[in-house]
């Protein structure tokens, strides 16, 4: 698997689906309504541009959004959007880079480090996991990784967030922000599988 | 402006609101700007909401932000790396708790005091005892 595809029709599938995953709490009704006007805007374009999609994405989880979620996840875009500018199609090597600057981004507006319990116990070791393998990366090892590191959020104690307020109490529960980042990756390797079967 | 400006950033509309009643009180010619909830005014931040308040009360004399919880902060990063594209620098975050915080500033900007000397007592209202 080397390329990804960038029909935007498959970002549009891929976004729709995390909207519909996720339906409970306030982070869910946040997600829910970023998602939903990230695909009013992109309906509204074609994009032969995946770095020009992402910053659009950014742009608006950004404004929309309105829990902490908005402005984090608005940067990862933006962040990978200025790697990916220009770019018609992108290699997995490439998809690494990308979401290595949204991890940076993550982590200078969040000001949280890995073990805190965020989004981020998520996407630095996801992140990680994707450069170390680069072209020979297996999708569905990354999908179980990515899994075991959301799951791995539930012993932590949350120090950043309104989480953080609970203290010790917040131990045994997921994190919903690296739930919906998981989920977020899950479909990406989803379109990124679906790619694969149609290329043999 | 003679004043600094005032801008109370929370996750409710109805709290800022409330907060800037009892603040007008003190000084009605201090101004202050409020950036409550979201675009559709529901429970959260936004940061054009944040942004636009600033540009509201923004003079020489500078803005002082005050904010309630997480993401109202991050917003509120967001707002001031865009107004500083637009040269509107002299924006101070205080690390200070909303009521006590903002309390004091409209006091001392009242007074007529500097950006300095505004940030200066919010920073003090942080360790103030209450009981």
């Amino acid at each position: 698997m080397e390329l990804v595809n960038a029909q935007i029709d498959k970002q549009k599938e891929y976004l729709t689906q995390l909207d519909q995953a996720i339906g409970d709490g306030d982070h869910g009704i946040n997600m829910t309504r970023g998602f939903k006007e990230v695909i009013q805007k992109i309906h509204q374009t074609t994009y032969d541009d995946i770095g020009k999609l992402f910053q659009d994405v950014g742009m608006v989880l950004v404004s929309k959004v309105g829990g902490a979620s908005g402005p984090l996840y608005g940067t990862a875009f933006i962040k990978a959007g200025q790697v990916l500018k220009g770019k018609p199609e992108i290699t997995i090597n490439e998809l690494g880079q990308a979401f290595q600057e949204s991890v940076n981004g993550i982590k200078l507006r969040g000001k949280s480090q890995i073990g805190d319990k965020t989004m981020l116990d998520v996407w630095e070791p996801v992140t990680k996991y994707i450069q170390q393998n680069g072209n020979t990366l297996n999708i569905r090892e990354l999908i179980s990784y990515a899994r075991e590191q959301m799951e791995h959020t539930k012993e932590l104690e949350a120090k950043k967030g309104r989480a953080s307020f609970l203290g010790k109490r917040s131990i045994g529960h997921l994190d919903p922000g690296a739930v919906s980042s998981c989920i977020l990756f899950e479909t990406l390797c989803s379109i990124l599988l679906e790619e694969n079967l149609t290329k043999e | 402006m003679e004043y600094v400006g005032i801008v109370l950033v929370s996750h409710s509309h109805e709290l800022v609101k409330g907060l800037k009643q009892l603040l007008s009180q003190l000084n009605p010619h201090v101004p202050i700007a409020l950036a409550g909830g979201t675009d559709e005014v529901e429970i959260g931040t936004s940061v054009d909401k944040i942004q636009n308040a600033i540009q509201s009360v923004y003079s020489d004399k500078g803005v002082v932000v005050f904010f309630d919880l997480g993401s109202a902060l991050i917003n509120t990063e967001l707002a001031l790396e865009r107004l500083a594209e637009d040269n509107i620098t002299k924006v101070h975050i205080a690390d200070a708790p909303l009521v006590e915080g903002a309390y004091v500033a409209v006091v001392e900007s009242g007074c007529g005091s500097n950006l300095e000397k505004v940030i200066n007592v919010t920073t003090e209202a942080k360790s103030l005892t209450k009981i």
